[in-house]
């Protein structure tokens, strides 16, 4: 019984079950999520906010190749990889998909160590996984670079309508940026951990605030949800 | 902490609850300029959202003129007209009321009114408002760049926003608009996300929040909202501008320029109607909840009777929230789509009108019988009400696709917009700052000056929009910057929009008796004391007023009651304060419905 809401209207919380808690929760006071920091709250609002931002990219780019009236390139093809004499269709994606997926399961084990107040176990967690998220941006600069090669562009290519290349650059390189600014982030998030801030309760140099371990939870949902969207493009855009 | 009195309201104190800790300002520059408390923060939003507002307020006078006297203002060519109208429009909609009512008002009132200490990252908030204020910069710097602003209409509709013939749409102007909304979107995410974090996580104790004012609940929901509905904004104006400067065909059909078959192809101009609606009708939507919201808590206070209906105004204003992300299309019944759609969103729009008209008879039943006291607060609020329901009511013209159909782009839809969308939530834009005034500065605006203020806006702003619907009924297009030479136009219709020119004129003139008062009653306004409303909300209980830094003290605040508590027989005093412990009527939250 930590806290007791000061209506009437409300029970006891930790055992009520399912619907009825949610309600109980709603009806409390001071936070609506029982024991959801602000951190996480905000977090979870954002990400809610970008998927709107994402469903309306893709939206948009399956509406473009709807109504277009050239044929739309066909994606095995386009993105194939010769290796060895062997033309092999979606390869670098797959390896890509992979790759960011691996990175989401480094990420989950961080944050399990940065709840044990395992510094070390946690930033190294950490830079694995900035590292694999710099590995999906290199390989993605690669597949651009290859594809402007080819001929590419955003207001035309060789094999079809130019929404191909419009929405292709544009959402891979909205969701690109994404993923840059979550290396960049865990690789602060990482030298805190490293550092000990969260323990020695050192303010942020901007913020003037001090910080948390949570830190460390909050950064992995961002990170999860850059791969789950990623899911979505690799299924809308690559396999369609 | 201290431990807190039971009251005998059943109010079972929480024994751990945590003080938040408060970062302590040192220089002048971090208290009033980079400042991060939400008070500061409010007054820098609405400074500079009511100076666009007069910007935008003279580009009106400018409009106006050209259609009360053509032709006698030779700067006022087509080109100028529609990049009047343009500026005009976007920034009414976006950079004012939507700042003023979220960023101004959001800022000042949620922490305050449920008991916070600050908004919950004072650091985003504060970095909000200064990227609010580069969008304001960027859309401002377009009059001064070659070409001048864009000249697309506020809808900025392409392809011919981005296409040669339109103002700024092969300049700089589309594309400074462009990026300054993009800007703002970012910005306001940043305080968005503050206000609705706030509310859901940080409210007093005992503040549940079905005792929340109907103020927050307003502003809450629309914050909202708004997280949901920029993001289609700001995806079209990414796509735009690509379409402008990269040359992709999002939007762009094959077109033909001047015999030339443009270099564009396949792309889809209705996928932006469509996107931009998305959030063009949230939008609306945006600047009516809060308003919604505060109205509701002036009309309570200043008729000293409890809100009728209390649960009933919230799932109102949750289901109109909702409902309005499904009503866009009515927006585009003359666009070419699907004709099936109109009646799927003449259906939707119409029952919107349900939980809205729910909110009007509670106002109306809230003030039956009531000590109906008639400052200038309660006067603008009645008015909103009026006009609101004048508007709402064409509304239902406009929703229907056969009624709509042959009004579209008349100035019927424009006389509908102004009353629902732009004077109503002005007038409680108005009445809100002579409510919350004492608040900020601890001095009462003048009264006399406020009501000649209110019957030259209220009265004017009739005899503006009203005979525009006259208009619009007889055919007179909207967005036309010369009907002189129209043969079905009668000479009647001209006389009118002179009549029209010179009452806008002098309505905005009296905008300066406003502002002279809010500037002159900082120095000379009569001492107001902390709670000169004798109102229930917290915001009026603090213990200095204005408040200081951290608003409470050393002890925040214990809410054991709801916000309506006035007149309650029995009491000793016509009010009875949020945190003032006792018997209430009924217990909050289980019988007022
Ligand atoms: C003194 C008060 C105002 C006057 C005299 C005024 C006047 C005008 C005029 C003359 C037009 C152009 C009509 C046409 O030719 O089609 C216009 C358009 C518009 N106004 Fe106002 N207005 C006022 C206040 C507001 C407010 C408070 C809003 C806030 C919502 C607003 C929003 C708009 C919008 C969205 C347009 C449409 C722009 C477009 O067609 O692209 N106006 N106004
Ligand atoms: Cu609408």
């Amino acid at each position: 019984m930590a806290e007791q809401a000061v209506t009437d209207t409300t029970h006891t919380y930790p055992e009520a079950s399912d619907l009825r808690s949610i309600a109980a929760d709603f009806s409390s006071d001071r936070q609506a999520f029982r024991n959801v920091s602000w951190g996480k709250a905000m977090m979870w609002i954002f990400l809610l906010s970008d998927t709107f931002v994402f469903s309306c990219f893709l939206i948009s780019y399956m509406t473009a190749r709807m109504s277009t009236t050239v044929p739309w390139p066909n994606a095995s093809e386009v993105f194939a990889l010769t290796i060895g004499g062997v033309t092999l269709p979606l390869i670098l994606i797959a390896i890509m998909t992979f790759v960011l997926i691996s990175s989401s399961g480094t990420m989950a084990m961080a944050v399990n160590f940065a709840y044990r107040r395992d510094r070390r176990k946690t930033a190294i967690l950490m830079l694995a996984t900035a590292l694999l998220g710099a590995t999906f941006v290199g390989m993605q600069a690669f597949e651009w670079s290859k594809l402007i090669h080819e001929g590419v562009r955003p207001w035309s290519n060789p094999w079809g309508a130019a929404q191909f290349g419009s929405s292709f650059f544009m959402i891979t390189g909205f969701h690109g940026t994404h993923v840059s600014f979550g290396v960049l982030f865990l690789l602060i998030v990482a030298r805190k951990v490293w550092r000990g801030d969260y323990e020695h309760q050192r303010r942020g140099f901007f913020t003037s605030r001090r910080g948390d371990y949570e830190a460390v939870e909050i950064m992995g949902l961002y990170w999860h949800f850059v791969d789950l969207v990623w899911v979505f493009i690799f299924a809308f855009f690559y396999l369609w | 902490m201290v431990d807190v009195p039971l009251g005998s309201a059943g109010v079972v104190a929480a024994p751990d609850v945590e003080d938040v800790e408060l970062y302590h300002p040192h220089s002048w520059v971090t208290k009033y300029v980079f400042s991060q408390d939400a008070k500061v923060i409010a007054i820098q939003y609405s400074f500079v959202a009511l100076s666009v507002g007069l910007i935008a307020l003279v580009l009106s006078w400018l409009m106006r003129l050209q259609l009360g006297f053509p032709g006698v203002f030779s700067f006022i060519d087509a080109n100028a007209y529609y990049q009047f109208i343009t500026m005009h429009g976007m920034m009414m909609v976006v950079y004012v009321l939507t700042a003023l009512f979220l960023g101004g008002f959001g800022n000042y009132l949620i922490p305050l009114m449920v008991g916070a200490r600050d908004m919950v990252f004072p650091y985003v908030n504060m970095l909000s408002f200064w990227v609010y204020f580069l969008a304001v910069l960027i859309l401002v710097a377009s009059f001064f760049i070659p070409g001048g602003p864009t000249g697309a209409g506020w809808t900025l509709y392409p392809p011919q926003a981005i296409t040669t013939g339109t103002p700024g749409g092969q300049d700089w102007g589309i594309i400074l608009m462009l990026m300054s909304l993009m800007v703002f979107i970012i910005g306001f995410t940043m305080g968005g996300l503050n206000y609705v974090v706030t509310v859901l996580q940080a409210r007093a104790r005992g503040m549940t929040l079905m005792r929340m004012p109907l103020t927050v609940w307003g502003i809450f929901t629309a914050s909202f909202m708004a997280l949901l509905a920029f993001p289609a904004l700001f995806v079209g104006a990414v796509m735009m501008l690509f379409d402008r400067v990269l040359g992709t065909s999002f939007f762009m059909p094959a077109m033909v320029e001047m015999g030339q078959p443009l270099d564009r192809n396949g792309g889809s101009p209705l996928l932006f109607q469509h996107l931009f609606w998305f959030f063009g009708h949230p939008e609306v939507y945006i600047v009516a909840l809060p308003a919604f919201g505060i109205v509701s808590d002036l009309i309570s206070t200043h008729a000293r009777r409890n809100i009728f209906g209390y649960r009933m105004m919230v799932w109102a204003l949750l289901a109109i929230g909702a409902l309005s992300f499904i009503v866009w299309a009515h927006h585009m019944y003359v666009s070419g789509m699907n004709p099936y759609f109109g009646f799927f969103f003449a259906t939707t729009t119409l029952i919107i009108a349900v939980p809205t008209a729910i909110k009007v008879y509670n106002w109306i039943l809230t003030l039956w019988r009531g000590d109906i006291h008639l400052n200038v607060p309660m006067l603008f609020a009645l008015a909103f009400i009026v006009t609101f329901v004048n508007g709402g009511l064409t509304g239902l013209f406009l929703g229907n696709v056969v009624v709509d159909v042959p009004l579209s782009d008349t100035m019927f839809v424009v006389a509908h917009f102004h009353m629902v969308m732009g004077v109503a939530p002005i007038l409680v834009i108005f009445g809100a700052i002579y409510h919350w005034y004492p608040k900020v500065t601890g001095r009462m605006l003048n009264d006399a000056l406020g009501k000649l203020h209110f019957w030259v806006t209220f009265l004017g702003a009739y005899a503006i929009f009203f005979p525009m619907h006259y208009l619009g009924l007889m055919g007179i297009p909207r967005r036309y910057h010369d009907i002189a030479d129209m043969a079905f136009v009668p000479p009647s219709a001209h006389t009118l929009n002179a009549f029209i020119t010179i009452v806008a004129l002098i309505v905005g003139a009296a905008q300066l008796a406003f502002v002279f008062n809010l500037f002159w009653s900082l120095r000379h306004g009569r001492n107001s004391g902390g709670n000169p409303w004798r109102a229930t909300t917290l915001e009026w209980q603090t213990p200095e007023t204005p408040p200081p830094h951290g608003n409470w003290g050393n002890d925040l605040p214990v809410v054991y009651r709801w916000a309506y508590d006035y007149s309650v027989p029995g009491a000793d005093q016509d009010f009875l304060p949020q945190n003032q412990p006792g018997p209430s009527r009924a217990a909050p939250g289980a019988g007022h419905g």
